[in-house]
């Protein structure tokens, strides 16, 4: 019946003609390509794709969290042991707790000053860079499209104890004369414990405030000037402008920049990984849940509890992020 | 009839896979570097012999390929005819099931157990005597140190080998009068301590039924040669393989390494190939012995061509001519005994400072304890390393931290 609507109905007619013996062939043909049918097969690949690649192995590793698993033993080797991965998770894996507080330090401690760096400097962007915006904002930029590995390896001989520039320098500001006391007279080993995390959240903070930046610069150049006029008018000071125009305005964006950063900052891996050469670093100082994760399943072989702890994990996501909408995301 | 068929079917099936020899046959190797080289090696030479034989090498870096073999024995898909093991993973693939035993017909490797170094068989060899691979080179330990520091000291090999007292006391002697650190990282005094004790057949962490010993009196001394060499301040606190690991080789920071008899190559190729003549190799402190690496070549249950495979694998680690040929090569330290007695091991080193030092490592090849590996391991590996942190760091009690491994080892690993 749809055929009969297309722009082929010429063709049709002249088929319909056509002695009977052809007709089947095309009524064939017709019916695969229909209007009804073509649209999903067009748009399979991605179907096919995304349930191989993406739904199948989510499905999957709920029900690995429920078997204990050693992959090198075959698939065979799956034993059922229903909750039991998430309980011993839960109360026996001290690692997996110590983990948990390691990501909450390191997502608040590189987290918090990203915004917080990123809205006044969006702002000095916005308002005090002339042609210049775009090549400043770029430089800005360039860590977050850096492979993480490079920057990793190249923090890494920074933060070197004997021989890396960070210690150069923080034992160089050491001789300053009136403020020499704040810096370390002596290198700072940055593989101990009590230095690990601060390492690490630098070198995330370094990476993402970048990010940040742009994304408030976009939200920001969407406030209409008229407003920014009409407050001068008034009287307002920049500050009083920034605090009364653009960060009301800024509200949604701020939302969607923290949601963004609680779940990248919680799915932590690359960075602590390599700075720490994936051991986490002395003490365990610089694991990340995804690197307990990690651990669990490639050098413990425990997939099962990998995959328990995975799920876990996206429990805490999806608990900060909807604490995150209670917080920041309602209209006022 | 089955009685009098059995052997008929079984001859025609042997002389079906010989037929199969004769016609062409591409095997699948999967290795890593620097193994691979052994491989790279054997090709040409194992073409002479058997021409109608294509060998396809693959190779992954060290971790990626340990990782690629786990997920292919996990999915039975993709696995090579010939498999490289690293010895920190054949007690975890030794227990997988998903390897051919090698100890069975038609392999009977037991055969060749007497010809090889002995510490190698039981390492490849799973709780249930099921043998997974057969070594193709060894890592014995050894105790790198330099000459010229010590003699700048007044310190001797003896004083450093004699016992681990007197290693660390050469160690004071040597930082007051060079100020280098006698060794990068206290953590190694450790590793080597907690195997050096063992006899044929034990773990160095669990027993033969799978419970953790490490609240006993080998770790404890350990622990507490560890904490000296901290306290005596003789360590550098630096990790292997770290910038300040390699940086302080080159800067005369680091006066020894116990390690791999290997390290002598990386020394000269790029750790410090400025300080040519003046490393030294010894054995290692207090009559200790230790292996570090060693690779295998094993079968998995579903590789293509396993008869061709293990005529290859063979012809790697039970021949003569190409355990030298690597040796020779790449200083792949052979498991062949035979291999180990040729030539080759009375040349002089010239990175050594013309020391014959391979025949020292022949013989500690020879002491080295023929120990239990447990695919658990790496896991009580780890929870050590985190109290033994908290012992040097922390002034943890010795005992305290020992149990509360024990403990935690006890609960990772669930059994």
């Amino acid at each position: 019946m749809h055929a009969r609507a297309t722009p082929n109905q010429p063709a049709d007619v002249a088929t319909a003609a056509q002695p009977p013996r052809r007709a089947p062939a095309a009524r064939v043909r017709r019916q695969w390509l229909s209007r009804r049918w073509a649209p999903y097969v067009f748009i399979s690949p991605f179907f096919i794709l995304f349930a191989v690649f993406g739904l199948f192995p989510l499905l999957f590793s709920i029900y690995l969290s429920f078997h204990r698993w050693d992959p090198a033993e075959g698939l065979a080797a799956m034993r059922f042991v229903a909750f039991e991965n998430y309980l011993y998770v839960l109360q026996d894996d001290d690692w997996f707790r110590h983990s948990i507080f390691n990501t909450l330090w390191l997502a608040l401690v590189s987290g918090l000053p990203q915004h917080l760096v990123a809205l006044p400097l969006a702002f000095f962007f916005h308002s005090a860079l002339g042609r210049w915006r775009n090549a400043v904002v770029g430089v800005y930029f360039l860590p977050f499209i850096t492979s993480t590995v490079a920057i990793s390896l190249v923090f890494s001989t920074l933060f070197s104890r004997d021989f890396g520039m960070v210690n150069v320098m923080l034992t160089a500001m050491h001789q300053v004369p009136v403020l020499g006391w704040l810096f370390p007279s002596t290198n700072i080993d940055w593989s101990q414990p009590g230095y690990t995390k601060w390492m690490i959240a630098f070198v995330v903070w370094w990476r993402y405030v970048g990010w940040n930046a742009v994304l408030y610069l976009s939200a920001m150049q969407t406030i209409p000037r008229d407003l920014y006029e009409a407050a001068t008018i008034d009287g307002a000071k920049p500050w009083q402008q920034f605090r009364h125009i653009t960060l009301p305005l800024l509200k949604p964006m701020i939302f969607f920049a923290v949601t963004l950063t609680i779940i990248g900052n919680l799915q932590l891996f690359e960075e602590p990984f390599i700075l720490t050469g994936g051991t986490g670093g002395i003490g365990q100082a610089g694991k990340t849940a995804a690197m307990h994760m990690y651990g669990t399943a490639f050098v413990d072989g425990d997939f099962g509890t990998a995959s328990a702890i995975a799920w876990l994990l996206f429990l805490l996501i999806g608990a900060a992020t909807w604490a995150n909408n209670r917080l920041l995301g309602k209209r006022d | 009839m089955n009685a009098f068929l059995k052997p008929v079917l079984g001859a025609l099936a042997l002389g079906l896979s010989a037929a199969a020899m004769a016609q062409n046959v591409t095997i699948s190797v999967a290795s890593f570097p620097d193994l691979d080289r052994g491989i790279k090696l054997a090709i040409p030479l194992y073409k002479k012999l058997h021409p109608n034989v294509e060998i396809k090498l693959t190779s992954l870096a060290y971790a990626d390929h340990h990782t690629a073999m786990t997920t292919a024995l996990a999915t039975g898909a993709n696995l090579p005819d010939v498999m490289a093991v690293d010895m920190g993973f054949i007690g975890k693939f030794a227990e997988s099931g998903g390897m051919e035993d090698l100890a069975k017909a038609p392999y009977n490797a037991l055969q060749y157990r007497d010809k090889v170094a002995r510490f190698t068989y039981p390492l490849a060899m799973s709780g249930q005597g099921v043998m997974v691979g057969m070594p193709v080179d060894i890592g014995p330990g050894a105790l790198f140190y330099r000459k010229d520091l010590l003699d700048k000291a007044g310190v001797s090999e003896a004083d450093l080998t004699k016992s681990w007292e007197s290693y660390v006391e050469s160690g004071k002697k040597l930082k007051a009068a060079t100020g280098a650190w006698l060794l990068a990282s206290a953590v190694d005094i450790k590793d080597i301590y907690i195997r050096s004790d063992l006899k044929d057949g034990e773990g160095v962490y669990f027993d033969k039924s799978g419970k953790p010993t490490i609240d006993n009196a080998r770790f404890r001394k350990a622990f507490e040669l560890a904490k000296a060499a901290r306290d005596a301040g003789i360590d550098g606190k630096i990790g292997a393989w770290s910038n300040e690991w390699s940086e302080g080789f080159k800067r005369d920071k680091i006066a020894s390494q116990m390690m791999g008899a290997w390290l002598a190559g990386h020394l000269n190729n790029w750790l410090a190939p400025e300080s040519k003549g003046k490393w030294r190799s010894a054995q290692l402190p207090g009559g200790a012995f230790g292996s570090w690496g060693g690779s295998f070549y094993g079968v998995p249950k579903k590789a293509q061509n396993k008869a061709a495979a293990w005529d290859f694998i063979k012809f790697l680690t039970t021949t003569k001519e190409m355990q030298i040929e690597a040796f020779r090569g790449f200083d792949a330290f052979p498991s062949l005994i035979e291999a180990q007695n040729d030539a080759f091991i009375d040349q002089p080193i010239e990175y050594l400072g013309g020391q014959k030092a391979r025949q020292q490592w022949k013989v500690a090849a020879g002491k080295i304890a023929a120990m239990d590996v447990d695919k658990f391991d790496p896991v009580a590996a780890e929870v050590v390393n985190a109290e033994l942190e908290n012992v040097l760091e922390k002034n943890k009690d010795i005992k305290a931290a020992l149990a509360d491994a024990q403990a935690a080892v006890a609960k990772r690993v669930r059994r």
